[in-house]
């Protein structure tokens, strides 16, 4: 039985439209117009314990309304979700108990006071014993390094540092499942790696479940080993980020360093590699290879032929590129 | 000056995009003009004297207050304007080629002009069609009318300039909240808010009388009423007139020193 | 409800934080109800009575609701900025923790400084007890407890109904203010001053009367009879608050099927 087993969700919305201009606003006066947003449409999946999950899909596509009915704090029209054995929305008190949820943008922490004030807040909000609340305290601030912050109040914080206090936070209470809400927005490159850093400690060691959205590919390589991608309320593909990748990379980046005093090949050498050329300097030539036409082999001894090389590296294209592709296959 | 109306403009689409909100501020303002003429009703049941304003005179200045309010209280504020003055963003506004001083005040004024447009006509005409007591009389004569939409435009100016100088003292203490309310509360209540001035005991009418609040409210009212007589709303006019100047020319020159020394310090 | 004194506490670290505009807004809170209880006090100067109540006795009715409107407004502030927490998504928050959505909205926001309020109210209330011809006995002083009591929990209703229309929509909230700010002017005079379908509004559905006008007859001495079921009528006031907070619930599921 998987810990999260979602089936047949279905969810629309009912937007008031707000129209532009004097005589609009007075008709609006007197009239709703309403637009129907079908948000989530036949959503099926599930998701084991201890699985990291990415949730990706273009804005709107119904991420967030996925995530509010999992949570418990959104009702679908139609269709189950069971989360260790319980429907959300309906056992409230007892399913949030064991979810910790984590939004980039707003935070759950008390803005003018200090961080601990808030963490003993919810300790007494989560009614967790003492003992637990020491340990888990303890290794939280360790393995995120919050010493120094701890008792500062959250609105001197930069966003790096109150990311980590928020992650903390969600996990005082030892939940079994983690929702990850663009944990890395805005954050600069050290923030985002400790952050990934720290997700797959947690999951390794404690074996919590975390469903993570973000729009951040790096994030993804970097945890996630199953990918779930939603468009326009639709799951459009469920399943690993390899076989994704091997499916939709049909091209390689060559990148050659050479010796040799003549630093231009001449374009038709290059047309007969049958490759294109991503750029040329002195000694140095990058090509991209489409892997439908020829084989990266072919195109290295074809290169060694003809120029003296010192480097090569090969290389799939930036995992944003083969996400554009998949949306625009999927035509999201 | 194109700037000014489409400040108004816009005001005026926001407002009646809230059609809710508009309906609500109505029924609001219908129930307190009813609440206050019911109490004040209880009170002239028993008149041991005859007051010096009756009782019909009463209620046509409470529906008046209520129509007008957004015109009269001290309490409406422009959150952009306190939070350019806290955040200290007041540079963008001073690179506009228009007088700040005259800017703002031109915003404050479309925006209590509009808030009043969509409340006013409903509130007074429903108002003439209330039940006895609770109704609401027309003035006595023309000229009455006349003098009273002249002296309510002047009071609206003078309450401008009032709470345009509450803003600039901002800029001196930097907290929005504080000094606001304990000024508009006794603004309030020296506008004939709380109770009309005729019925203040004599001593407070004479401090009300040296004040300027008196000249947003009370004074226009009266003057509708008929209670002030043309002759002498025209001196009230006048009265109105030079705390207009006073204002106006203490809170642009205030302006301009703490512009200077805001452009010196760097904000 | 330790967790309650928890959500004070946190609160009011976080409100001192800004000492001078705590201080300052006190006083004008100071001010507000002190500006309205000076006009009563100016017009009885000149009608003498209302319909047979004296200043006094209109003053110990506007000292008792005042008192109850500002501690409400005190401790129950979370209900009346509810908007904000519906607007800004930390409702969704509060959903996301194992405890009661009321409890949580209690807590979420304090407003020490109506503390000035009551200051006033708490003065104009002893001026008038002292300047009745009232013998003060026990039960009587019992009565008026239980009044403000009841009138902090018919008030509390009041504000959980109004924060629960925040629920289908954030326009037009204003409406909510006829039966806050105005319910308390209102009660602020006994209500035999209105007409009928007024006094019995105020009875049978926001029951005031239990708090402004029958417990007041009987301390005023102005009843004969039954003096005991006078005196408990502020116990039926409090009970305003269960219904209040069944539409409460309503409220929240209907949030939780619309999402925000």
């Amino acid at each position: 039985m998987s810990q999260i087993q979602v089936k047949g969700l279905y969810k629309t919305f009912k937007v008031a439209k707000r129209s532009a201009g004097l005589k609009e606003a007075a008709k609006s006066l007197f009239h709703r117009k309403y637009e129907i947003v079908e948000a989530l449409k036949d959503v099926t999946f599930s998701i084991d314990a201890g699985e990291i999950v990415g949730y990706i899909g273009p804005n709107g596509a119904g991420k967030s309304t996925t995530i509010k009915i999992m949570s418990g704090i959104l009702v679908p029209d139609r269709g189950e979700c069971r989360i260790m054995g319980r429907i959300p929305w309906k056992d409230r008190v007892s399913h949030v108990r064991e979810i910790g949820v984590v939004f980039g943008q707003r935070t759950q922490l008390w803005w003018d006071v200090p961080v601990i004030d808030s963490y003993e807040l919810l300790r007494d909000i989560y009614r967790i014993s003492h003992k637990d609340y020491s340990k888990n305290l303890d290794l939280l601030v360790n393995t995120l390094e919050l010493q120094d912050i701890i008792n500062t109040p959250v609105r001197q914080l930069s966003l790096g540092q109150r990311m980590r206090c928020e992650l903390a936070a969600s996990l005082l209470h030892s939940p079994k499942i983690l929702f990850l809400d663009e944990p890395t927005i805005g954050l600069d490159a050290a923030s985002k790696i400790a952050v990934r850093q720290f997700i797959k400690t947690i999951n390794r060691e404690r074996n919590i479940t975390v469903i993570l959205t973000t729009h951040d590919m790096n994030d993804i390589e970097a945890l996630t080993d199953r990918i779930l991608l939603i468009g326009r309320g639709q799951i459009l593909y469920d399943g690993n980020l390899e076989d994704l990748k091997s499916r939709f990379s049909d091209n390689k980046i060559i990148t050659a360093n050479f010796r040799g005093y003549d630093s231009i090949i001449d374009n038709q050498t290059i047309h007969s590699l049958g490759a294109t050329v991503v750029s040329c300097s002195r000694g140095r030539l990058t090509l991209k290879v489409d892997t439908r036409i020829c084989r990266v082999a072919d195109i290295i001894a074809r290169l060694s032929g003809v120029v003296d090389l010192a480097d090569i590296s090969v290389e799939s294209p930036p995992i944003d590129e083969l996400i554009l592709k998949l949306y625009k296959e999927y035509a999201i | 000056m194109k700037t000014y109306f489409s400040v108004f403009r816009l005001r005026l689409i926001n407002n009646l995009q809230y059609r809710a909100a508009a309906l609500a501020g109505v029924a609001t303002q219908f129930f307190w003009g009813m609440m206050h003429i019911m109490i004040y009703e209880a009170f002239y049941a028993n008149a041991v004297s005859t007051p010096p304003m009756s009782l019909k005179q009463v209620v046509t200045y409470v529906w008046l207050q209520q129509a007008f309010l957004v015109f009269i209280a001290l309490w409406v504020r422009d959150e952009e304007i306190f939070n350019l003055i806290t955040s200290g963003n007041i540079a963008y506004e001073l690179c506009r080629p228009c007088n700040i001083y005259g800017f703002w005040y031109a915003k404050l004024i479309a925006q209590r002009l509009s808030g009043a447009m969509l409340r006013c006509f409903p509130i007074l005409i429903l108002a003439f069609f209330f039940p006895e007591p609770y109704r609401m009389t027309l003035p006595p004569s023309a000229m009455s009318f006349f003098l009273f939409i002249i002296s309510l435009l002047l009071g609206l100016m003078v309450v401008v300039s009032i709470s345009m100088l509450i803003y600039i003292s901002v800029f001196i203490t930097m907290s929005p909240v504080g000094s606001m309310l304990i000024i508009s509360t006794a603004g309030e209540f020296f506008s004939g808010m709380i109770i009309p001035i005729p019925l203040m005991p004599l001593w407070l009418q004479k401090v009300a009388y040296f004040l300027p609040f008196r000249l947003a409210a009370d004074m226009p009212f009266r003057v509708y009423t008929g209670h002030i007589p043309p002759a002498q709303a025209l001196t009230g006019m006048l009265i109105q007139l030079i705390w207009l100047g006073i204002l106006v020319l203490t809170g642009n020159a205030f302006m301009k020193r703490i512009m200077k020394r805001i452009v010196v310090q760097g904000g | 409800m330790k967790l309650y004194f928890r959500y004070i506490s946190i609160l009011l670290k976080s409100q001192m934080q800004y000492r001078a505009s705590f201080l300052l807004l006190s006083l004008g809170q100071f001010f507000v109800p002190f500006s309205v209880f000076a006009g009563l006090y100016f017009m009885f100067e000149r009608f003498g009575n209302i319909r047979g109540w004296t200043f006094f006795e209109v003053a110990l009715c506007f000292g008792v609701i005042n008192m109850a409107f500002a501690v409400t407004e005190c401790f129950a502030r979370g209900f009346d900025t509810f908007s904000r927490l519906v607007v800004s998504g930390e409702f969704d928050r509060i959903l996301l923790r194992p405890r009661s959505t009321f409890v949580q909205v209690l807590g979420a926001r304090f407003e020490f400084t109506r503390a000035g309020r009551l200051i006033q109210s708490v003065v104009a209330l002893v001026w008038a007890a002292m300047n009745l011809s009232v013998k003060w006995t026990v039960p009587k002083i019992i009565t008026l407890v239980l009044m403000v009591v009841s009138g902090i929990f018919i008030f509390t209703g009041i504000f959980i109904l109004a924060a629960t229309l925040c629920f289908w929509t954030i326009q037009g909230l204003e409406v909510a203010n006829i039966f806050t700010d105005g319910g308390r002017e209102m009660a602020q005079y006994p209500l035999s001053i209105y007409k009928k379908w007024i006094a019995r509004f105020f009875t049978f559905i926001i029951p005031f009367g239990c708090v402004n006008y029958l417990p007041l007859m009987y301390i005023l001495d102005k009843v004969r009879e039954n003096e005991y079921l006078y005196m408990l009528t502020p116990l039926l006031g409090m009970a305003f608050i269960v219904p209040c907070l069944f539409i409460w619930e309503m409220g929240v599921r209907h949030y939780k099927s619309t999402g925000s």
